[in-house]
């Protein structure tokens, strides 16, 4: 809701209250989001894709800020190109992680976002990265988002290591 | 990757220098008894809607400042490009200085590259000067264009975040707009039923809303053609007054009457026709 744009200090702005999930199977990533994006009490978007690319094979998932998440994702996807080109070849997906972390710890206290970044790569195959608050670390899977809370006891009961393409897909919408 | 700007020089950040002295003019003026001037800002209905060979876009005309019209009938749909043009709602200087700036960027770039420049562009601008001043700047836009890629049309946040959509709705009396859309929209429309379809939810913000009101425009954008219709509908019409409240000549007695006769020598007279084009 855009009327009133008094008072700068507390709103944030569009914020994505969200659900957002990556697992790594063999051979690659599956990854998955809602599609609502509000701003206070109302829905501005209700089909934003949060499912962002950062590059061929390396996509990341965006919660919080609506702003912030797709600058820091756009931003990540300019560096990626130009280091694809100077290596010559598909980037690693740490490497885009990196550069995601890179920017989220040094403009920790400014931005509020959270991003997944997921991809496959030839060296490692399909990985997952977290990437809250500035820290990086690989997991097998990783969920992340204010509905994320909700999904932590579905997710650790119904997890289980090596699973195939389809199931994680299963997993993943339910 | 290369931005040609001329208009923006860019500084770190918001610069907050003028701060200080706001704060302290505005503890002076209580003695002086005068208060400082209000952002006037636009509560507004806008929106637009892609249909099939192009874009509809859609804004009401009333102005307001606190809980009073400022303006019954301003312009809320801005020129960027011959092909692409920008609803604003928010603060009106904010949106008025937004697009001027990126309209001279764009008109630049195009130059540069020797091309109609694309709607992605212009979003791309938009998005991240509203990101550098971190929602400072309280402009929120629909921006509706067509270029060689087709018809686009982006929504723009203050704080600089974007979605591209088929349908979008801004300002406050964007509920009511948006529920006209999600009832009736369909892909694929043909011109005259996505006309009356934007007509009907901004009729619907200016009913329903406080903040909007007046007139409505629209702005229909297809390849090759732009037609601004303002207004498209008077929506709201003046009402006729049923007295007449002029009062007859004599009402006021007149007591003494002096005629002063000025001389006044013509020394030069120059004729200078004004271009009213």
């Amino acid at each position: 809701m855009q009327g009133s744009i008094s008072d700068h200090g507390t709103s944030k702005g569009l914020k994505m209250g969200t659900t957002i999930i990556a697992i790594e199977f063999d051979g690659g990533v599956v990854l998955g989001s809602d599609s609502r994006v509000s701003a206070g009490a109302s829905v501005v978007n209700r089909v934003m894709n949060k499912l962002s690319p950062l590059h061929d094979k390396i996509y990341c998932a965006l919660s919080g800020s609506a702003a912030d998440a797709q600058t820091i994702a756009e931003i990540v996807n300019y560096q990626l190109d130009v280091h694809s080109v100077e290596v010559g070849e598909d980037p690693l997906v740490r490497s885009a992680a990196t550069l995601v972390k890179n920017i989220s710890y040094k403009y920790k206290e400014e931005l509020s976002a959270h991003l997944i970044v997921g991809g496959w790569d030839k060296k490692e195959g399909g990985q997952v990265f977290a990437t809250l608050n500035g820290l990086i670390t690989r997991q097998p899977f990783a969920v992340g988002g204010s509905g994320s809370s909700y999904i932590y006891g579905f997710v650790d009961a119904e997890y289980r290591r090596r699973m195939t393409r389809q199931e994680c897909q299963e997993f993943v919408i339910n | 990757m290369a931005t040609v700007s001329v208009c923006q020089y860019q500084p770190r950040g918001f610069s907050f220098e003028n701060c200080k002295r706001n704060a302290l003019l505005e503890a002076d003026s209580t003695k002086f008894g005068f208060n400082a001037p209000a952002a006037r800002k636009t509560g507004t209905t806008i929106c637009g809607i892609v249909f099939k060979d192009g874009v509809v876009l859609g804004a009401d005309t009333r102005a307001t400042e606190g809980m009073v019209v400022a303006d019954k009938n301003c312009s809320k749909i801005h020129y960027i490009s011959p092909n692409i043009y920008c609803c604003g709602a928010g603060t009106a200087a904010d949106t008025e200085m937004t697009t001027q700036i990126i309209s001279s960027n764009l008109e630049l770039h195009s130059l540069t590259t020797s091309r109609l420049p694309r709607v992605a562009t212009a979003n791309r601008m938009l998005k991240q000067m509203l990101f550098r001043y971190q929602g400072y700047i309280g402009a929120a836009l629909v921006l509706g264009g067509v270029d060689c890629t087709g018809p686009h049309l982006y929504s723009i946040y203050p704080h600089g975040s974007t979605d591209k959509l088929p349908y979008v709705t801004m300002g406050s009396g964007s509920l009511a707009a948006m529920a006209v859309f999600e009832d009736r929209f369909k892909p694929d429309m043909e011109e005259e039923e996505a006309k009356s379809l934007v007509r009907d939810a901004i009729a619907a913000g200016i009913f329903n809303d406080l903040g909007s009101g007046s007139n409505i425009d629209l702005c229909v954008i297809t390849k090759g053609k732009v037609d601004y219709l303002r207004p498209h509908d008077v929506a709201n019409n003046k009402g006729v007054r049923t007295g007449s409240y002029r009062y007859k000549r004599g009402t006021t007695g007149v007591l003494t009457k002096t005629v002063t006769p000025l001389n006044l020598e013509v020394v030069e007279e120059s004729i200078q026709t004004m271009d009213t084009s």
